[in-house]
């Protein structure tokens, strides 16, 4: 169990969270210098359980929007962070008594434990999707009934927009455009909730698996390889644990195009010594995987192409010809695979033909 | 005729080509004094192929100089950065992500200023001329020479960047400058890191040109000489001595060129063995494959191009370890002992070139020091260096076609079956100087990476055409010889999680220098 976020496990937590971002959700590494700056600064970040906030706790999200090449270039400010939030803040007439993640896959993991280093709270472990995903109706709040609304976002010249909205849907629709217009690398908050609510509706345990997951990839003095330690962490894991190696293998094939703000992709992975292919679909982070034509993991569980040799992330923007890797899936937590999730997260949301089927069914069928 | 030279840790290569010809080739040690190691190669080379100094058109030079400069942390100087783009950024000022025991040599301040350009093309905010101004008074008053200036989105546009240069220009006229936009790509801390590096390495630059200048000039050439790049390309010695952190990674780069040109194939596995590792590299379209990844060099992260290269303890010089149960290779090493320790060379250490020499695949040294060598010892050291390069192969392989293999290098020897998965192994005359010949046959090179806006698809081949034309356009002005520019690599990747399909293009055009030859 995770109490507090220090110096040395920024990094365990960047790594893991890239694995969990399933190829999308932004480089954490400029996050990660946030954060340790912050918690060189003001001490580590205590982490608290789900179960641990009370009923009129104000738990508030802390998190980055827009395109992750134009992170790079514009980087992160803590205070921009702390300005979508006051403003929420203001508008709701309550303060802020703990910060939680929407996502922890990515970059979206990071500014959070940075900005409550600076607010001086602690950090929930948990979030909204155990994972990565694309837009922001698609998260366990909405699926559990937390209205998305009112919603900030805040752009480093001191502009913030505020939101009502009546859905998650809208709110995407809507705050997309703005935050292009606003420079395409903006600081936001949304799903404002009470202790209550966020006990029912976050994923609980994320941000400590997430830092579980880094440590044991990273770990170097373990004379298992780095794929071998990721799988048997996963395993273990009460969300993850039907975690496998799908195939490995090199990259021979890849497709990118661009609609309405989404890459839609797919990438061709192929045996080395062999015909055998897994074909990979992604919409920013990746979808569904078939090898020689069958179905090994879909949407909301989790598929990543991990270098084959030291098991770390690669997004779906640097995947490149030739590069080595393995693909690894595993499963979604429960929460995102009831028929009322899948509505929100399930294959559809991502125009995918086939129904869901858990990567434990479909790894039973291959025998 | 032209000259190539290859400055190694241990060796100096040189050579002479004309046209499609190798003249002659020589190795000569590599000095402390890295000029004098070149005057000894060269004026080898000229007396073994009977030239006179005035029959040489160009000299072509690869270093790894200043990449070693920088790994040890030797002869850098003290840099103010200069950051326009606020308020973007600022959470993240420069120099956040340095090592601890390189920031105290070289940080000499910084200054983030209001500037820079949005992904579109906008301005994030007007140039910041006073706090301008005021930072380069600040780098004066505490004794620095020398400026890196980075810019959010220069790549885009790099007017912003371009303006602050004037101002040091007017203001501080001896202060040095290095611009972010003429070094990296896109990823603002990784572009500004190697405008940092450069500024750092600029006094050492200096040197390093003016003592290669006089080492021709010893010698009474009077040839232009150039510099290697890390993508293969070559600069201008002026050009070197503003931008010497594009001389990393040239190595690797140069011996995979070299390796193409000398058997004319495009599309290969390049394995370059030494004499403690074998560094294998993957030739497409006559080109070295680019890493994807981030390169730390020294600590620092990087988005340089980097070639995407392999490296494995197997050379010359790796020892035998033998067992009950099995033999094995490396990847320790006697290095560059070799010549002592080995025991064809009368040392009693068991490497890889002694079983080279017992399977009658090499012949040096003295061979009858291996003759009472046990068969069985021999036939499985040489099964496990076998499996060794079968296995990094397949490694580096992209389909499951066989494909040739060129075999460089001094080590080059020691490889003699067959590889999995090789078409033919390739091992061409002067493959012992490839690294050189790599630097000789230097091409010059230009390179567009910005964000276009991309409606429609009449809108993609037109933004597609006109990054073509600005990297041919930036290839001529860097030297080549405008008939022979092509675009060898163009990339388009669109910008996820925005709306309007903004597109990222990178173009790269490459062209043969422009020579009186």
């Amino acid at each position: 169990m995770v109490t507090a976020i220090t110096l040395d496990n920024i990094e365990h937590l960047a790594i893991g969270s890239s694995f969990l971002g399933t190829g999308g959700g932004g480089d954490p590494y400029l996050g990660s210098l946030l954060c340790r700056e912050a918690i060189a600064k003001l001490g580590p970040v205590r982490v608290i359980s789900v179960d641990e906030l009370s009923d009129d706790d104000n738990v508030f999200i802390a998190a980055a929007m827009g395109a992750p090449t134009v992170m790079i270039e514009k980087l992160f400010s803590i205070e921009d962070q702390h300005r979508a939030v006051e403003t929420l803040e203001r508008f709701l007439g309550r303060q802020a008594t703990a910060i939680i993640s929407a996502e922890i896959g990515g970059c979206n993991s990071m500014m959070p434990v940075a900005y409550a280093a600076m607010r001086g709270l602690p950090i929930v472990d948990g979030d909204g999707m155990g994972r990565a995903f694309p837009a922001l109706q698609m998260t366990s709040f909405n699926i559990e009934g937390v209205a998305c609304a009112p919603l900030t976002i805040a752009d480093e010249h001191g502009n913030s927009v505020l939101y009502q909205t009546t859905t998650g849907l809208k709110a995407e629709e809507l705050a997309r455009p703005v935050a292009a217009a606003m420079g395409a690398s903006v600081c936001m908050s949304c799903y404002p909730m009470t202790g209550a609510e966020a006990r029912r509706a976050a994923i609980p345990k994320t941000l400590s698996g997430a830092i579980g997951i880094g440590e044991a990839i990273s770990r170097s003095n373990d004379p298992r390889a780095p794929i071998d330690r990721l799988i048997a962490v996963l395993r273990a894991h009460d969300y993850y644990k039907d975690a496998e190696v799908i195939f490995r293998g090199k990259i021979t094939g890849l497709e990118r195009d661009t609609s309405k703000g989404w890459v839609f992709g797919s990438c061709t992975v192929s045996a080395m010594n062999g015909p055998e292919q897994a074909e990979l679909k992604f919409q920013n982070e990746n979808l569904i995987v078939t090898v020689d034509g069958r179905l090994r993991c879909i949407v909301p569980d989790l598929v990543t192409i991990v270098d084959a040799e030291t098991a770390h992330a690669i997004p779906t923007e640097r995947l490149a010809y030739g590069q080595r890797v393995a693909v690894v899936g595993c499963s979604a937590p429960p929460m995102l695979t009831t028929p009322r999730a899948l509505d929100v997260v399930g294959p559809a949301c991502f125009g995918l033909t086939e129904s869901y089927r858990p990567i434990a069914s479909l790894s039973k069928d291959m025998i | 005729m032209r000259i190539g030279v290859d400055v190694g840790g241990t060796n100096t290569d040189a050579v002479l080509l004309t046209g499609k010809t190798v003249l002659g080739a020589v190795k000569r040690p590599t000095c402390a004094d890295v000029s004098s190691g070149i005057s000894d190669a060269i004026g080898a080379l000229i007396e073994v192929c009977g030239v006179g100094p005035e029959a040489i058109d160009a000299v072509m030079i690869g270093t790894t100089h200043f990449t070693n400069a920088f790994i040890q942390r030797r002869d850098l100087v003290p840099v103010f950065a200069i950051r326009a783009g606020f308020p973007a950024g600022r959470g993240i000022p420069p120099f956040s992500s340095w090592p601890d025991d390189l920031k105290p040599i070289l940080c000499g301040g910084s200054k983030m200023v209001a500037g820079g350009y949005e992904f579109d093309g906008r301005e994030i905010s007007p140039l910041d001329e006073a706090a301008i101004v005021d930072a380069i008074d600040e780098a004066r008053a505490a004794g620095i020479r020398q400026i890196a200036v980075s810019c959010i989105f220069s790549q885009l546009n790099p007017a912003h960047e371009e303006r602050i240069a004037a101002l040091i220009a007017q203001h501080a006229p001896e202060i040095e400058v290095s611009l972010s936009s003429k070094l990296g790509r896109v990823g603002l801390l990784e572009r500004e890191n190697a405008a940092i590096m450069n500024a750092s390495l600029r006094p050492l630059a200096w040197t390093i040109t003016t003592a290669f200048e006089r080492a021709l000039q010893d010698l009474g050439i009077s040839a232009p000489f150039y510099v290697s790049q890390n993508d293969g390309t070559l600069m201008s010695a002026a050009h070197m001595q503003r931008y010497p952190v594009l001389t990393f990674a040239a190595g690797p780069t140069n011996s995979l060129r070299g390796a193409a040109w000398l058997t004319g194939a495009s599309e290969a596995i390049v394995i370059d063995i030494g004499g403690t590792t074998s560094d294998l590299g993957v030739l497409i379209d006559g080109f070295p494959r680019q890493s994807t990844v981030h390169v730390d060099v020294g600590g620092v992260r990087t988005n340089f191009r980097m070639p995407d290269i392999l490296s494995i303890g197997l050379g010359g010089g790796s020892r035998i370890h033998e067992d009950a149960q099995s033999v094995s290779v490396g990847p320790d090493s006697v290095g560059f002992r070799l010549h002592s320790e080995g025991l064809i060379f009368g040392g009693d250490t068991l490497t890889a070139s002694d079983i080279a020499v017992a399977r009658g695949q090499a012949s040096f040294g003295d061979p009858a020091r291996v003759i009472g060598l046990p068969e069985d010892v021999v036939a499985k050291a040489g099964q496990a260096i076998a499996t060794l390069v079968d296995d990094a192969i397949d490694r580096m392989k992209t389909s499951p076609q066989d494909i040739p293999m060129i075999l460089v290098g001094g080590g080059a020897v020691l490889v003699s079956d067959m590889p999995r998965g090789v078409s033919k192994m390739l091992r061409p005359d002067h493959a012992g100087v490839a690294n050189a010949i790599g630097a000789a046959i230097g091409q010059v090179s230009g390179e567009v990476d910005r964000i276009y806006n991309i409606p429609d698809g009449d809108a993609r081949t037109a933004a597609i055409a006109d990054a073509e034309a600005q990297a041919r356009a930036q290839a001529v002005s860097a030297g080549a010889e405008p008939d022979s520019v092509g675009v060898v690599n163009i990339e388009a990747v669109p910008l996820q999680y925005l709306p309007g399909g903004a597109t990222r293009i990178v173009c790269r055009a490459i062209g043969d220098l422009a020579l009186a030859e």
